[in-house]
């Protein structure tokens, strides 16, 4: 390991000698392969999503329930930012370069790569039985006293032991799961249920959210939530302490 | 334990490794097949090539397999948007402002390209026809929208009496501003909802909302909805017009397909 980091040209360019070298394996994996890759893929998609959307959201920054909205009608909210328009009523006395075509482009793209991976993963983890494992809380945990207590014990910043260490507690996996079958689906939804064409075909898809303004202010704020979402798994596996309990 | 574990991974990622390298083949060659029958069945948009082409095709590609004959929802008379928004314009050119100090009586839309007969119509004959009117939404791909009631006659009957060549797969049509010009697909230039429209909410149509002329696709964002319409060339290829893109907006860097 540490000769190929200092001479690193030396060991891809002689690939016969490295199997003669077995190291010893000090680092267990504890997700598959196919869990890894998916996992990277959707968060080079969310980052890419979520920068997109943010520029598209610029344009205008007002966000409206129902059926129609414009800088003419009362809005639910607003973000006190400077838009990318000058048409929009912002209080601001510059506008911002409009960067949507690409913004645009990337979003549909990146929407698509983590579709189409979602619909991977979602195959593979019903196959192999990684969501009943894996995610769906045990039975022994599906008690007020088990989810008070992994609450406490994550408030406290309790270290879990080597055997916890392996598989997620309560509070990851109900996590997990509110993000997979949640709200992934709903960013999703209420995404399409802002096409003009998709909505023709599938009219059911905007008309229960209450219209298309609503299913725009929904779409921003799911992302919100997964934005937090992810922030706080973030937090729980970039701890120090869980990675070290996986090292043998 | 080590040695028969060992021996069991190797023969496991031997199979494996067999099994990926037919997978990727079979992958290869599906999509080569896949492009093909895209190509054919005019799944492919003019913007597929460049680092977004796989995005903007499989968009394209899915709705129009989805979505070629629905119509776009239509609304009750009450939820009308009162005032409708208008859009910001640049100034309007010498030539604009000549024919609307006539009242736009000299106002022509040429219709020419893969046409047995080109014509040149002016409001009045395009009036002549049947007026269709919809209640229908014009969503900006900034996120505001408005409802409103658009009348005009369907492309479609113009198409028809111009009398499109079979071969036609696109129609490219012009605004009298400069730099304002877009295209469409045969399915969505002979959807019943896309309106040569010239009145809107009862009225004529308000120069600020593309009046005289303006090209309604309600299936599509406001962009697609070019004001001041002026000229249509039917064509079975976009490389004859401009960069090839499709449009205006296309070149600016928007998807040539906005019914996102």
């Amino acid at each position: 390991m540490s000769d190929s980091a200092y001479i690193p040209s030396a060991a891809s360019a002689v690939p016969a000698a490295v199997p003669t070298v077995v190291p010893a394996k000090t680092v267990a994996s504890r997700h598959s392969a196919l869990v890894r890759v998916t996992h990277w893929i959707t968060a080079l998609c969310f980052l890419a999503l979520l920068v997109s959307g943010g520029e598209i959201v610029i344009s205008h920054p007002r966000f409206y329930w129902g059926k129609v909205g414009n800088d003419l009608t009362p809005t639910l909210f607003k973000l006190h930012i400077p838009a990318s328009r000058n048409l929009v009523p912002t209080g601001y006395k510059y506008v911002l370069p409009d960067q949507n075509g690409w913004s645009r482009y990337l979003h549909f793209q990146a929407a698509w790569v983590v579709v189409l991976t979602g619909l991977l993963y979602l195959i593979f983890g019903w196959l192999t039985g990684h969501f009943r494992k894996s995610l769906l809380p045990r039975r022994a945990d599906l008690s007020w006293r088990a989810l008070s207590t992994a609450i406490v014990d994550h408030l406290r910043f309790e270290r879990p032991s080597e055997a916890e260490a392996w598989s997620y507690n309560l509070l990851q996996r109900l996590a997990y799961l509110f993000v997979i079958f949640v709200l992934f689906p709903l960013v999703i939804w209420t995404g399409l249920a802002m096409s003009p064409a998709f909505v023709s075909a599938f009219p059911a898809t905007v008309n229960v959210l209450g219209g298309q303004q609503s299913a725009r202010t929904l779409h921003f704020s799911s992302r919100c939530l997964l934005c937090s979402s992810c922030w706080s798994t973030w937090g729980w596996f970039g701890s120090p302490d869980s990675r070290a309990a996986c090292e043998r | 334990m080590s040695e028969p574990s060992s021996r069991k991974i190797s023969k496991l990622s031997r199979r494996k490794l067999i099994a990926t390298g037919l997978t990727a083949a079979a992958g290869v060659a599906g999509v080569g097949v896949a492009a093909r029958l895209a190509q054919k069945y005019g799944l492919v948009p003019p913007d597929h090539g460049g680092i977004w082409g796989l995005g903007e095709t499989l968009t394209y590609a899915s709705q129009r397999l989805l979505t070629r004959h629905s119509l776009a929802r239509e609304f009750s008379r009450s939820q009308i948007s009162k005032p409708p928004f208008a859009n910001e314009l640049e100034p309007f050119t010498d030539e604009f402002k000549r024919l609307q100090a006539g009242g736009f009586a000299d106002w022509r839309l040429s219709v020419n390209g893969m046409v047995a007969r080109p014509t040149s119509f002016s409001i009045d004959q395009l009036k002549s026809y049947p007026a269709h009117n919809q209640i229908t939404m014009l969503q900006c791909e900034e996120g505001w929208s408005y409802i409103a009631e658009w009348i005009g006659v369907p492309l479609s009957q113009v198409l028809q009496t111009v009398e499109v060549l079979p071969q036609a797969r696109y129609v490219v049509y012009f605004s009298i501003e400069p730099d304002w010009w877009e295209s469409i697909d045969m399915a969505d230039a002979l959807h019943p909802q896309t309106l040569l429209t010239y009145g809107m909410n009862g009225d004529e149509l308000p120069v600020g909302h593309g009046g005289p002329l303006r090209l309604r696709l309600p299936r599509q964002v406001g962009y697609k909805n070019v004001k001041f319409i002026t000229q249509l060339a039917v064509t079975d290829s976009l490389k004859g017009f401009g960069k090839g893109l499709g449009g205006a907006n296309a070149e600016g860097g928007y998807a040539w397909y906005a019914g996102i």
